[in-house]
Order: structure tokens, then C-alpha cells, then sequence
């Protein structure tokens, strides 16, 4: 469908082949995918996957999405890590934090149905020649859509695999053409008390502010994403644009955001002014770093059942080699 | 008489919430079944809070008698005060067997490393006493006075659980200052009956 509409598309240049779009009927059909073998789907490629995602019944929208065509990410494959399925959709949707819609893990999609998403702008702002306030669509139209299966990791130790969809930040940020003094990215998540009742209470200074250090933003990791398991967010996941990144605890991946600042000074962040001891700016999954409230040694995969037991985190959610350069330097027991 | 039919009532009233986690188990939710996609955390959590009221139900049957002068409710209190026992057990067990699967280095870490798990582990030890000594025997044995000292210990579980509920959520929650509230109401009813007492001694 996209590629009616987007002829000019070199597809060959950024490495992806027309096998590589998920079929529409499969989404359409409100499938959840498994995936059919880890080692198959490395060994036989890209072909593979698209063969091996078994239709599987009753997957139900939380709140109206519209479908999303996106090209199969060459890179960010489930096969990545081998061994792991998708969280079901189901699972990744109704359990969740977004404390604008509530502290409950249900809560967000049960508070955030009447959410609206339409229209919303994002503004660009600080060191950036191209300021001003976009539309979110023309901030992502000019890329390209990519589907992207990530590790999920929850500062609370528990973890998910998501199909997103997005556009590369970094894509974003060069069209932007940040100033040198750039070396920060802050982001901003919509403060409207009256559409979001976790506002309304005490506690939590809003807007929910995140940033990156440039080069992380930079980081072909970083997405900016606009939908997941094929089509658009669903509002209590961040709808309509919202950050991910996968080596990062959970509330990095900022949502639902209307602003983007480029800045010379690190930005201040949610978490980090609320309990600066337990949640750093960098906030790396990091095994070795212990948390005074959760262990961050195991996490337990959502969805596993109630017999199941944690299994062990990884260094950087397991994109230690995407990321570890990032923090060569760094003292990674001090920069939590 | 009416207490034949009125303390079976209480005693199958204080096992719903625990019969309801079963019925949760057997239907249908995100993530398997009605318990969602986190079970462990779901049920860890749920008796939890459970242990929590059920403390708090029990604490408030002595202010209810102070202010109303009926004491009607006096014979549940040790039945509560046990279902307290009750689901506390509950809880560390579903810690223990579900959450942790028995990791036993773990548990010890988290005990003396994670401040919200000390204070809750204190409160759960503080109540075992309380629970070993809540009959007709063993008030016999300890004699009124020693008894009641003992189960004064009361005063400092109940906070030190508000506290575990309160320093487990992230940033500053409602929910957790609200049973703070009501338990600090309690003991003030007591506190202000006892200064009142005294001062009529006097």
C-alpha cells in the first residue's frame, strides 16, 4: 500500500527487498506472531520470517489503531536473540506503566480510551536550525517505517519483546540539523490534566520530562516510534509518538511527546528528580547495578505463566555491542 | 446466639478475597488468565494488601468499642487478627515460592539490601508471636498482663507494614498514605482514650 503511494522508495539502498513487508492481510487479521524458530529464521533469513509468522487467533485492539506498513528491519530481527518470542499482544498493551493515566499496570489502558491523538504537533526546539512546531506526521513521513522486534526492559525487572514501528531518531534528528552546541536531547510528554487524571493528583511534577546525550540519540537503536505489532500505538502505549530505546530501563522510552529540545546542558529528567539515588540520567540496563528496590540481577519475561522463574538480565538488555562503545569511558557503577 | 451464625459468616467472609484469586485464575485475561500478564507480582501484591486490611480491620475493633461503648465486635478480633497472620503468610509465600522460586541468596540479598523488604520481613516476623499466642492457652500460660503486653507489639507492626506498602511504590502514591492515615487514626483513638483514662485517674 505505501509503495503505491511511495514509488520514489529505493528500497535496495537501505538494505530491505518488497519480501520484507509484512503482508497486510496478516494484520488485518489481528493476529499475534510467534516466531517459528529463532536459528531457523537466522539461518534462512529474511525469507524465513516472513514465513514464520504463524497466524495465531484473538488478538484484540485496546483502544482504535489503524494498520501500519512498515518494511521488516534487516537488523533489528527476532532472531536476534535467538531464543525469544513475542510478548503477546494482549499482555504488551494492558499491562504497562504510563503514570499519566494511572500508577496501576492496567490502569493506562483502562484510563485512556478517550485519549486524543489527532491532531498533535511536536515542536523542535533550542540548538536545531529546523524549529518550529511539526505535525507528528511530518516530523516521521519523510523516512521510512520500519518494523523493529526489541527486548523491552522494566526498571521493575520484568521484560517484554515488541514489534515496533518506527523511524530511526537518527534520521530524524539529522533532518533537523542540530547546532554544534546540540549535546543533549530532551523530550516532553504532553501535560493535559483534564485528558490525563494521573496528572490531576500529588506526587509527580509534570510534565514527564527524558532526555539522551546526543550520541545515544544517535544511536542507529534509537527509535522513534509510531506503532507496534503493525499498527499505530495504541494510546495507553504512548500514542501517538514515543521514544524507544532498548538497552535502556523502561522510562527512558518516553510517551506520548510534543516536544524535542536540543540542548547544550544535560536535561533534567522524571525519575531522576523524583529519587535521584535510584534512577540515573543514563539508566542502562546494567545486571551489576543493583537497585535499592528491585534486584536488577533477573527480570521475569511477562506472559512466561505463574510457574515461571526469572531469567537472567543482560549487560544493555543484550545490545552490548550496539552500545557499549557509547559508555567506554564511563563508570558505570557511578553513571546508573 | 446470633454470634453462631455471625462468626462463621466472618470467618468465610475473610477467605473471599483468597477464594477470589482462584475464580481470577480459571478465567480468562491478557497474558493467560484473569491474574494478567505478571501473576507473580499480581498475587504477591494482592495478598499483600490483604495482609494489610485484614491488620487494620482487626486494629479498629478496640476504637469501635472505645467510641461506641458496644462491644460487639470484640469476639472476631483474634479471628482477624489471625487472617492477618493468614494472608501475611500468603504473601511472603507467594515471595518466596512464585516470585522468587526459591533463590534463596536472593531473598537474603533483598532482605538486607532493599530497605522496603527489611521493614516488611520486621513486620512479618514481629506479627509470629502474636499469632503462636492468639488462644485460650496461651493466654492461660502468659497470664492477662503478659499477653497483653506482648500484643501490643501491634503498634509497632501495623506502622512498620504502612511503611513496607509505602516505600514499595514508586515516588509518593495515594494509596499507601491513605492506610497510613487510617492506621494512625486507630492508634490515636487508643492514645487519646488511654490519656483520658489516666487523666480521670488522677
Amino acid at each position: 500500500m505505501l509503495l503505491k503511494k511511495n514509488k520514489s522508495w529505493d528500497m535496495k539502498s537501505i538494505g530491505l527487498k518488497p519480501t520484507d513487508i509484512t503482508p497486510k492481510h496478516l494484520f488485518d487479521s489481528r493476529r499475534k506472531f510467534i516466531a517459528n524458530s529463532g536459528k531457523t529464521m537466522l539461518g534462512l533469513g529474511i525469507g524465513a520470517i516472513a514465513g514464520g509468522l504463524p497466524l495465531m487467533a484473538n488478538m484484540k485492539t485496546a483502544h482504535a489503531t489503524t494498520p501500519l506498513n512498515a518494511m521488516k528491519s534487516m537488523v533489528h530481527t527476532l532472531g536476534r536473540l535467538g531464543e525469544e518470542k513475542l510478548t503477546e499482544f494482549d499482555a504488551a498493551t494492558q499491562y504497562n506503566n504510563f503514570y499519566e493515566f494511572g500508577t496501576g499496570k492496567s490502569d493506562p489502558y483502562e484510563n485512556s480510551g478517550d485519549f486524543k491523538t489527532t491532531p498533535w504537533t511536536v515542536s523542535i526546539e533550542g540548538e536545531v536550525a529546523n524549529r518550529g512546531v511539526y505535525d507528528f506526521n511530518d516530523l516521521v513521513k519523510p523516512h521510512q517505517l520500519e518494523e523493529r522486534v526489541y527486548r523491552f526492559r522494566c526498571v521493575e525487572a520484568w521484560a517484554m519483546v515488541v514489534p515496533w514501528v518506527g523511524v530511526q531518531l537518527s534520521d530524524v534528528i539529522k533532518r533537523l540539523e542540530p547546532t554544534s552546541k546540540a549535546r543533549y536531547v530532551a523530550f516532553e510528554t504532553l501535560h493535559d490534566p483534564d485528558q490525563m487524571p494521573g496528572q490531576r493528583g500529588f506526587g509527580f511534577k509534570w510534565p514527564y520530562v527524558e532526555g539522551l546525550r546526543m550520541d545515544e540519540a544517535m544511536n542507529p537503536l534509537s527509535l522513534l516510534c509510531t506503532g507496534m505489532y503493525g499498527e499505530t500505538l495504541p494510546n495507553q502505549n504512548g500514542a501517538p509518538i514515543r521514544l524507544v530505546t532498548p538497552w535502556k530501563y523502561g522510562f527512558k522510552s518516553i510517551k506520548s511527546i510534543v516536544r524535542i529540545s536540543f540542548t547544550e546542558e544535560q536535561p533534567p529528567t522524571t525519575w531522576n528528580m523524583i529519587a535521584p539515588r535510584e534512577y540515573g540520567f543514563y539508566s542502562n540496563v546494567n545486571p551489576k547495578v543493583s537497585h535499592p528496590r528491585w534486584s536488577q540481577a533477573r527480570e521475569r519475561v511477562v506472559g512466561d505463566g505463574l510457574f515461571s522463574s526469572k531469567r537472567p538480565t543482560l549487560m544493555f538488555n543484550g545490545y552490548e555491542e550496539e552500545v557499549a562503545s557509547l559508555y567506554a569511558d564511563m563508570d558505570l557503577q557511578k553513571n546508573y | 446466639m446470633a454470634s453462631k451464625i455471625l462468626k462463621p459468616l466472618v470467618f468465610v467472609s475473610c477467605l473471599l478475597p483468597f477464594a477470589w484469586l482462584f475464580w481470577l485464575g480459571n478465567t480468562a485475561g491478557p497474558g493467560g488468565s484473569g491474574l494478567g500478564p505478571n501473576p507473580q507480582e499480581f498475587l504477591n501484591r494482592f495478598l499483600g494488601e490483604w495482609a494489610l486490611r485484614m491488620l487494620l480491620i482487626a486494629l479498629a475493633i478496640t476504637p469501635v468499642r472505645l467510641v461506641s461503648g458496644w462491644s460487639g465486635f470484640m469476639r472476631y478480633r483474634r479471628m482477624l487478627g489471625l487472617y492477618a497472620f493468614f494472608y501475611a503468610m500468603l504473601h511472603l509465600t507467594s515471595y518466596v515460592v512464585l516470585d522468587q522460586t526459591f533463590n534463596w541468596l536472593e531473598i537474603w540479598n533483598d532482605i538486607i539490601k532493599r530497605t522496603y523488604i527489611t521493614v516488611g520481613m520486621t513486620s512479618l516476623i514481629l506479627l509470629i508471636p502474636l499469632a503462636v499466642t492468639s488462644n485460650n492457652a496461651m493466654i492461660k500460660k502468659l497470664g492477662p498482663k503478659r499477653w497483653r503486653n506482648l500484643h501490643r507489639l501491634v503498634y509497632v507492626i501495623a506502622p512498620l507494614a504502612c511503611l513496607h506498602f509505602f516505600m514499595m511504590r514508586k515516588g509518593i502514591q495515594m494509596e499507601p498514605l491513605v492506610y497510613a492515615a487510617i492506621a494512625t487514626g486507630l492508634l490515636a483513638v487508643r492514645v487519646g482514650y488511654s490519656i483520658r483514662k489516666r487523666a480521670r485517674q488522677n
